[in-house]
């Protein structure tokens, strides 16, 4: 355990097809565990968030990324430095809304899809999905609460991987009850 | 030189470690009571501090002191605040905070599955580690004071 306090704060690299393969094998038993692709969409997105809530907190202590003062400023954080920190890929952000509160990342690699084909019968499974709870659950950590989907997906026929992001509202804090 | 005791609170108020080298007063409260009150003042002093300001600022409230003791506030973008008190002769010690919450709270406690991160810390490898490194810092002295 003392190897990891004398780590400092520099990220390690690892191999990517340790992480995919690990990744494929999860959803694989997920699929086994659940009769629907929806339930297994679920489990995802929930493991995903329980990831993000602490990843936020490896992610701060890295990269020194102080808080973002608005939305476009939180998507080149998460493009630019988040994406590449953790996955390797910087993904582009476009399609921002008018009111500037929705953007798109396009993935032209996802690393998690590296070896994967879609079996016929699991039409409707959203096999990155993960990605989707992980990015709402850091965001929620810093007080945004986002709605983050898979717009398109290579792995279902689109031509490019689209996560979209749409900042839903503020978490304000607040005193806890039971103080004057 | 020296350090008197330190805070760490999560977002919702909840005080997830509180340790203690040099302190020679004691609030006569509570610990319970002590946190409440200890947390309570740093969130008022925050807005108070935000709405107050004449400029635009980033880092918001540093520190205080009186005249016999210096309080370091540091608070990260997810709320974790981590409050440590010294006397007088410290200067700023914001990367030592940083580097506590770095290199110690996200990689034992945050790192650590079966810590809960809205309770308080019960991994003794944390209390440890956290005190050696306190305990190594330069301006720890437990003979002044």
């Amino acid at each position: 355990m003392s190897r990891q306090a004398n780590r400092g704060t520099e990220s390690k690299k690892m191999n990517s097809e340790l992480f995919t393969l690990t990744y494929g094998a999860l959803v694989t038993q997920l699929c086994k565990d659940y009769e629907n692709d929806e339930d297994v969409n679920k489990q995802l997105d929930k493991m995903g968030y329980n990831i993000g809530v602490r990843l936020i907190e490896d992610f701060l202590a890295r990269s020194n990324v102080g808080r973002c003062h608005d939305f476009r400023e939180t998507a080149d954080v998460i493009a630019k430095v988040a994406f590449k920190m953790y996955l390797g890929i910087t993904p582009s952000v476009t399609n921002w809304s008018a009111a500037g509160d929705e953007f798109s990342l396009i993935l032209e690699n996802n690393p998690l899809v590296d070896f994967v084909e879609l079996p016929d019968n699991h039409s409707s499974l959203i096999y990155s999905n993960l990605l989707c709870g992980v990015l709402r659950g850091a965001l929620e950590m810093v007080q945004m609460a986002i709605d983050v989907k898979f717009a398109q997906d290579t792995l279902r026929g689109d031509n490019v991987t689209e996560i979209r992001m749409k900042f839903i509202k503020r978490i304000e804090e607040n005193l806890p009850a039971g103080e004057e | 030189m020296t350090v008197h005791n330190l805070y760490i609170f999560d977002r919702n108020g909840v005080c997830l470690h509180y340790s203690e080298w040099n302190r020679k007063k004691h609030a006569g409260i509570s610990r319970e009571q002590e946190y409440q009150l200890m947390y309570g003042m740093l969130f008022s002093i925050r807005s108070f501090v935000n709405k107050m300001s004449p400029v635009d600022f980033r880092d918001g409230f540093l520190s205080f002191q009186t005249s016999k003791y210096k309080l370091h506030y540091y608070e990260t973008a997810t709320g974790i605040k981590i409050i440590m008190n010294t006397d007088l002769g410290v200067g700023n010690i914001r990367d030592i905070l940083s580097q506590i919450y770095s290199t110690i709270f996200v990689e034992l406690v945050v790192k650590n599955p079966l810590c809960s991160m809205n309770e308080p810390i019960q991994s003794e490898l944390f209390r440890t580690k956290l005190d050696s490194f306190v305990r190594g810092l330069p301006f720890f002295s437990a003979r002044a004071g």
